[in-house]
């Protein structure tokens, strides 16, 4: 099965995003992370390396990511990382929720679940 | 133990002791167009490697600049991470020679390649790259063109960078968390630049005193801070 990572700037925003997405998303493992570490916004890529490496359930990762350095952190921390990830170019909530439901079919990849989640740029809402 | 690797740690702890001094500058500039996280950041971050490299059993140039960036790297939480401690990763392998004119040039554009590479940022985007270019740039230059000795050319180069300093105060933002302004980030100095710039100064002042210290620093290369062509009037 393939495992999610949501990174923001706050540890707050990435734990909602987690829940939401985690609604739709049955068994896939979701793990959130964010904050420099200190207790303040930021990301720090040690700390995304351990969640992908946590979430990953032997088919690879796919990470969303919020602003700036939160991807930066995260190509980095996939770099380190011997779990197969990838990042997804996409809005952090919709594509998590994207990513959740796509991760839960019989057929899913690391690609399948990133396309899906890149899918929701397309999103209108009115 | 190697002369060029303790003037190495001496440098991260220059460095370290100026982003100190330099911490509520850098978060005043960062607070006008950014997160005001870079002073904070930069300052926790170059201490912690200060204390890393310390601990380096037999310090040679590459294990003391790796140590700085996967430090940098786990402490900085932000962009500088990646972009300072990533990017000093990357590049560190340049040094493992030691360091002449050669493996600094090389050193140097290694690191720019993956800063740029990293943020995805251009001259002009109002970024640290608008520093680094002209930095690395002019010491390119200086060394392989003018045949000048590494600590003229490093002049030569800080000279550069505080001029792409200036150049990032009445460009608008396209990069970094500044772009979201849009115009109104016109008129604002980049911190990434100028943190950029303090420590090139500090390496500058580093390699000063190490080429003095061990003689070979030659009687032309008095900080030639000021770039061909422009005279000055006193």
């Amino acid at each position: 099965m393939v495992g999610l990572v949501v990174v923001s700037h706050s540890q707050t925003a990435a734990d909602g995003i987690a829940e939401v997405a985690g609604e739709m998303g049955g068994e896939t493992r979701i793990v959130s992370v964010g904050g420099d570490g200190q207790g303040g916004f930021g990301t720090v890529a040690d700390d995304i390396e351990a969640a992908i490496d946590a979430a990953d359930a032997g088919d690879g990762v796919v990470v969303l990511v919020d602003l700036g350095s939160a991807v930066m952190n995260a190509e980095v921390a996939i770099e380190m990382s011997d779990t197969e990830a990838v990042v997804a170019d996409a809005p952090v909530l919709e594509g998590a929720v994207n990513a959740a439901v796509a991760a839960t079919s019989g057929k899913a990849t690391v690609e399948s679940v990133r396309d899906q989640a890149e899918a929701a740029r397309g999103i209108e809402k009115l | 133990m190697s002369d060029a690797g303790e003037a190495v740690v001496a440098a991260v702890r220059a460095v370290a002791e100026r982003l100190e001094r330099e911490r509520r500058h850098l978060t005043d500039l960062d607070s006008a167009i950014g997160d005001a996280d870079h002073g904070g950041n930069m300052a926790r971050g170059w201490a912690a490697a200060a204390e890393a490299v310390a601990d380096v059993d037999d310090p040679d140039p590459a294990t003391v600049v790796e140590t700085t960036g996967k430090t940098l790297l786990s402490e900085v939480g932000g962009a500088s991470g990646p972009l300072y401690g990533g990017s000093l990763v990357f590049a560190s392998p340049e040094l493992e020679d030691g360091i002449t004119a050669e493996t600094a040039v090389a050193f140097a554009e290694t690191y720019l390649e993956k800063v740029q590479d990293r943020g995805d940022a251009r001259v002009g985007d109002k970024t640290m790259v608008d520093a680094l270019v002209p930095a690395v740039h002019t010491f390119k230059k200086s060394v392989e063109v003018d045949d000048m000795e590494p600590v003229a050319a490093l002049a030569k180069a800080v000279a550069a960078t505080q001029r792409g300093v200036e150049f990032t105060v009445p460009i608008r933002a396209s990069k970094g968390r500044a772009s979201y302004l849009g115009w109104r980030s016109v008129g604002h100095q980049d911190p990434g630049a100028t943190s950029t710039l303090f420590i090139m100064e500090e390496l500058l002042d580093v390699a000063t005193e190490h080429a003095e210290a061990s003689g070979d620093l030659p009687d032309h290369a008095e900080s030639p801070t000021i770039p061909d062509g422009e005279v000055t009037e006193d």
